[in-house]
C-alpha cells in the first residue's frame, strides 16, 4: 500500500516498450495454458515438470515455491511494492531475496500462478527462466552505476544479454542450467568467477572498451573456478561470442549423469585450450553470418535508459554526525559513490536472529517510500541477500539509518561474520539435507556483539543445506556444508573459499559438527584467526598464510574433549 | 507412512484408507513393508487422476507414545519451516 | 501411431525406415548414420531420395558436403529434455545450407514446436491426437522474438529500428 506522503519515482532503469510488454504478456498467457493442461491432464508431471520450472515454479518442502526474476538486481519502489502485493495475497506476508538476486514466495498455489504472472507483468516483471536447464537470471554489480571504480555501468549489457536470452529457441533445454554475470570493475562483487559464464567490461591497450568473457565456472558437487574464453571481445561480437560458448556447451555436454552435465565439467574434461578453440571456430562462423552483430545505436539505446540520475551540485562530501551507532553503520554500509556528497547504502536483511534475506510485505512497503524519498525510486538486490540504496544524498543517510532501525534492518554488519549468506535449506527446499538458516540464526546470535564483530573484520560465511551450494559456501571464507547422517544433520567446514575477484575454492576440513556444535567450532577457528592475524590481515589472508591445520587442530580440539 | 502432494496448491498429504488427510497425525501408519508398498502402488496409480502428485513412504517411530518421522525432513515437512513457527501445518495453516 | 505435419498440414510420410541390416526396398529410404556410413556408394547412386536419421549425439557437420545429397534429414530426441537437435537444426540451416526436409521425431511436446520451427525444422512426426489447429496454436502463441535464428523472422530488435 502506497503512503500517501511519499510520492512514487520512477529510476532510470529498463522500461518495457510494446514489443517486450506483448512478449511478457503472451508468455504469462502460454504458462497459463500449460498450467491448465497439467491441471486437466493433458500433460503428465513428467513433461510438466521442465515447463514449470522454465518459469520458475518449484514444488518445495511445503508448497510450491515461486522465484521471480529481478534482473541484474534491480528494482524499481513500483515493483518492490507489487513484491509486497503479492507476498500479502497470495503468500505468508513475506519473500526471500536470493543469491541469484532474485525474490522467492514460499507459499504459492499452482491454481493462483496465472494471477499472479499477471500482476508481475503490470509491472514490468517476470519469472522466465528463473530455473531450468536455460539460462538464468543475468546478474551485476549491485554498485553498478553508482561505483566511481566502474569502466561503465554493466547493466545495460545485462539488459542485452537479458533479451538475447529469453527463449532463445536454442537453448531453453540445453545439458543443465547456465547462468550469466557482468562485471565491470577488478573489484568483484558479483562473484563473475563462479559462474558458467562472466562477461567483465574491460579497456584494452588502445583505450577501447570491449569484453573479457570467462567460462566454466561453478558452485555445486565440483566447484571451478572459471577460466579466461577471451580477454577481449569487441563490443559489437559480444552476442555472437556468447552464442558461441552456448552452442559448444549445447553440442558437446554430456546428457548421461545429471552430476556431469554443467560447462565447468566439459571445459576440464577437455580443457580450457580446446574450449577456446571449439569456441573460436564457432564464434566465425556465427561472425560470418553476420545476424547477431550488436550495433551501436542498440547499445546506445539501451544504455540511455540507465543514464544516472541529475545528481545535486554543491552538496557537501562530509558524513553527517549522528551518533556512535550511526557512525558504526556507516563504516560498514556506507560505501564510496561516483558523485561528490553521494553515497551507496547497504541494507543488511541480517540483524542477528533474522531469517537471511527474508522480508515482510510490510517492510518491503516501507523500503519502497526509503526508495522514493532518498534513492530515486530505486534499489538493487546484491548476491549477498542484501538490498543497496545505490544514489543517497549523505545527508540524508541519518533519515535513512533511523527509518532501517526502526525496520530492524539497521544492522552494521555489511561483509562481518553476522553478514551470513544461506539458502532456505531443510526448512523450505526439497533438496536440502539439513537446515541452513538456523545455523545463519545461531551463528550470528554469537558474534551479535558490534565490538567484537568489528574487531574481527571482514569475513564471509556461507551455508548451504546441500551440495547444490545454493549458499555459495564454497566460495565462503568460512563455508558451511550441511549433510544428512541417517537422518540426522550434519556441518561440515569449508575454509579459504572467496567468491570475490581472489576468486578461491573452499577447502573441506573433515568429518562434520552436529547441529548444536557447529557455532561453536567456528568460533574457536575465528580465535585462531585473532590470535594468529597479522596487521591488516582478514580472516582470509591468515588462512592463506597458515593453511588448514591450525584451524582444524582447534576446530576439532572441544568437540573431541 | 505414505505422503504425497496436493495437485492444485501443493499442500503435503498423508494417506488414510484410500484417501488423503493433511495431517501426519489423522494418517495411516503401516505395520510391515508389504502394506506399505501396496499403498504406494494404489497411490502411484491412482496420480493419473490429476490430483496428487510424487507419492513416497517414509520410515515414522513411536515416541512417547506418540508417531514421529525418523528423519528431520520429514518432521520439518509434516510441521512446517522451524525458523517460521506461525507458518504451516504447526501454526493451523491448510489449505482447504 | 504417428502422423506427419509439413508445410503446416498432415502429410504422407513416403521414407520406409530401414533397419541397419535389412535389405534396401525401391523407393525413398531412411537410414542410420552408420548405415549411411556402410552404404555410402550405393545409396548415393540410387535414383531415389535418401533420409537420415541422426541421433541426438551425432553432429551433422560429420556428414560434410554429403549433406546435400539428402532429401531428409531426421533428428531425434530421445526424450524431450534432450535439446541437442536445436543446434543441429540451426546448423544445417544457417551453416551447412540444407534446404531438405529437416524432421523432430521422437520425444517431444506441443510446447517445443515452435523452438524447433525457429531453429529450423520444417516436418514432425506426432502422435495422431496432434492436430493441425494444436500446430498453428504453437507457431502463434508468442509473435514476436529476441534472437535471429533459422527461421529468418524479424527480431524485436529489427522491429524496434524499422518503426
Amino acid at each position: 500500500m502506497l503512503n500517501t506522503l511519499v510520492k512514487q519515482v520512477d529510476p532510470n532503469m529498463y522500461r518495457y516498450d510494446e514489443f517486450d510488454a506483448q512478449f511478457v504478456g503472451e508468455r504469462v498467457e502460454q504458462f497459463a495454458g500449460q498450467v491448465a493442461r497439467r491441471l486437466s491432464g493433458e500433460l503428465t508431471e513428467d513433461q510438466f515438470k521442465p515447463l514449470r520450472l522454465m518459469n520458475g515454479l518449484y514444488l518445495q518442502l511445503h508448497a510450491y515455491m515461486l522465484r521471480v526474476a529481478v534482473p541484474y538486481g534491480t528494482l524499481s519502489s513500483k515493483q518492490m511494492r507489487k513484491l509486497a502485493h503479492i507476498a500479502r495475497t497470495y503468500d505468508k506476508d513475506f519473500g526471500h531475496f536470493t543469491t541469484r538476486t532474485n525474490l522467492q514466495f514460499n507459499w504459492i498455489k499452482l491454481v493462483d500462478v496465472p494471477a499472479i504472472l499477471r500482476e508481475l507483468a503490470d509491472v514490468e516483471m517476470h519469472c522466465i527462466q528463473t530455473s531450468g536447464n536455460c539460462v538464468r537470471n543475468v546478474t551485476a554489480d549491485q554498485f553498478a552505476g553508482a561505483t566511481d571504480e566502474e569502466i561503465e555501468d554493466p547493466r545495460p549489457l545485462a539488459e542485452i544479454i537479458r533479451q538475447w536470452s529469453s527463449l532463445h529457441p536454442e537453448f531453453v533445454f540445453l545439458a543443465r542450467k547456465f547462468k550469466i554475470a557482468v562485471g565491470a570493475c577488478e573489484k568483484d562483487r558479483a562473484a563473475l568467477l563462479y559462474h558458467d559464464m562472466a562477461v567483465q567490461i574491460v579497456k584494452n591497450a588502445q583505450g577501447r572498451i570491449g569484453y573479457k568473457v570467462m567460462a566454466g565456472g561453478g558452485m555445486g558437487r565440483t566447484p571451478y573456478i572459471a577460466h579466461v574464453m577471451s580477454e577481449f571481445v569487441e563490443r559489437e561480437d559480444i552476442l555472437a561470442y556468447l552464442e558461441a560458448v552456448l552452442r559448444v556447451y549445447n553440442q558437446d555436454s554430456r546428457r548421461d549423469n545429471i552430476h556431469k552435465q554443467r560447462i565447468k565439467i566439459l571445459i576440464n574434461a577437455i580443457g580450457p585450450e580446446e574450449m577456446r578453440k571449439r569456441v573460436a571456430r564457432e564464434f566465425d562462423e556465427i561472425k560470418r553470418a553476420g545476424t547477431l552483430q550488436l550495433p551501436q545505436d542498440e547499445l546506445d539505446r539501451i544504455t540511455a535508459y540507465f543514464a544516472p540520475p541529475k545528481f545535486e551540485t554543491g552538496l557537501s562530501d562530509e558524513m553527517p554526525e549522528a551518533g556512535t551507532d550511526f557512525a558504526n553503520w556507516v563504516k560498514t554500509n556506507v560505501s564510496k559513490h561516483r558523485a561528490p556528497g553521494y553515497a551507496i547504502a547497504t541494507i543488511t536483511l541480517k540483524t542477528p536472529g533474522q531469517v537471511p534475506g527474508d522480508a515482510t510485505s510490510a517492510q518491503m512497503d516501507i523500503i519502497a517510500d526509503l526508495m522514493d524519498q532518498f534513492s530515486v525510486g530505486e534499489v538493487r538486490v546484491t548476491h549477498e541477500q542484501n538490498l543497496v540504496l545505490p544514489h543517497v544524498r549523505k545527508k540524508d543517510l541519518p533519515a535513512i539509518y533511523a527509518k532501517l532501525k526502526e525496520l530492524d534492518f539497521a544492522a552494521p554488519n555489511a561483509g562481518l561474520i553476522t553478514d551470513i549468506i544461506a539458502c532456505p535449506g531443510l526448512d523450505y527446499c526439497d533438496l536440502a539435507n539439513a537446515r541452513s538458516i538456523p545455523i545463519a540464526q545461531t551463528i550470528a546470535k554469537k558474534f551479535e556483539n558490534l565490538d567484537r564483530q568489528h574487531q574481527i573484520g571482514e569475513l564471509k560465511i556461507k551455508i548451504s543445506g546441500c551440495i547444490n551450494a545454493c549458499g555459495h559456501h564454497h566460495a565462503g571464507h568460512i563455508g558451511i556444508l550441511g549433510v544428512d547422517k541417517k537422518g540426522v544433520e550434519f556441518y561440515q567446514l569449508v575454509l579459504g573459499g572467496s567468491g570475490a575477484e581472489d576468486a578461491s575454492i573452499g577447502e573441506i576440513m573433515g568429518p562434520g559438527f552436529g547441529e548444536h556444535e557447529i557455532a561453536d567450532a567456528v568460533e574457536r577457528v575465528v580465535n585462531v584467526y585473532i590470535a594468529q592475524r597479522k596487521d591488516g590481515e582478514r580472516f582470509l589472508d591468515t588462512y592463506r598464510r597458515l593453511g588448514m591445520a591450525p584451524f582444524k587442530d582447534a576446530a576439532y580440539e572441544k568437540a573431541a574433549a | 507412512m505414505l505422503t504425497a502432494n496436493r495437485l492444485r496448491d501443493g499442500d503435503v498429504l498423508y494417506r488414510k484408507g484410500s484417501g488423503w488427510v493433511l495431517m501426519l497425525a489423522d494418517a495411516d501408519v503401516y505395520p510391515d513393508q508389504a502394506s506399505a508398498d501396496a499403498a504406494l502402488a494404489a497411490a502411484t496409480a491412482e496420480t493419473v487422476r490429476n490430483e496428487i502428485i510424487a507419492p513416497y513412504l517414509f520410515e515414522v517411530r513411536e515416541v512417547n507414545g506418540k508417531i514421529v518421522p525418523v528423519k528431520e525432513r520429514e518432521i520439518i515437512r509434516a510441521a512446517g519451516p522451524t525458523v517460521h513457527p506461525h507458518t504451516g501445518k504447526q501454526a493451523g495453516q491448510i489449505n482447504a | 501411431m504417428t502422423k506427419l505435419i509439413k508445410s503446416g498440414a498432415y502429410a504422407q510420410d513416403v521414407y520406409a525406415p530401414v533397419a541397419d541390416d535389412a535389405a534396401l526396398p525401391d523407393g525413398p529410404v531412411l537410414v542410420s548414420l552408420a548405415r549411411f556410413h556402410k552404404d555410402r556408394d550405393t545409396l548415393l547412386a540410387r535414383n531415389t531420395p535418401v533420409g537420415i536419421r541422426l541421433q541426438s549425439s551425432e553432429n551433422p557437420e560429420q556428414l560434410g558436403q554429403d549433406v546435400h545429397h539428402f532429401a531428409l534429414i531426421a533428428l531425434e530426441f530421445p526424450k524431450f529434455r534432450d535439446g541437442r537437435a536445436f543446434s543441429w537444426a540451426r546448423i544445417l540451416r544457417t551453416r551447412l545450407g540444407f534446404t531438405g526436409e529437416i524432421r523432430a521425431v521422437g520425444d517431444f511436446l506441443y510446447d517445443q514446436v515452435n523452438y524447433q520451427h525457429r531453429v529450423g525444422f520444417d516436418a514432425w512426426e506426432v502422435p495422431d491426437n496432434f492436430t493441425i489447429e494444436m500446430f498453428n496454436r504453437a507457431l502463434t502463441e508468442m509473435t514476436n522474438v529476441y534472437q535471429p535464428s533459422a527461421d529468418g523472422k524479424k527480431t524485436i530488435r529489427e522491429l524496434r529500428a524499422a518503426r
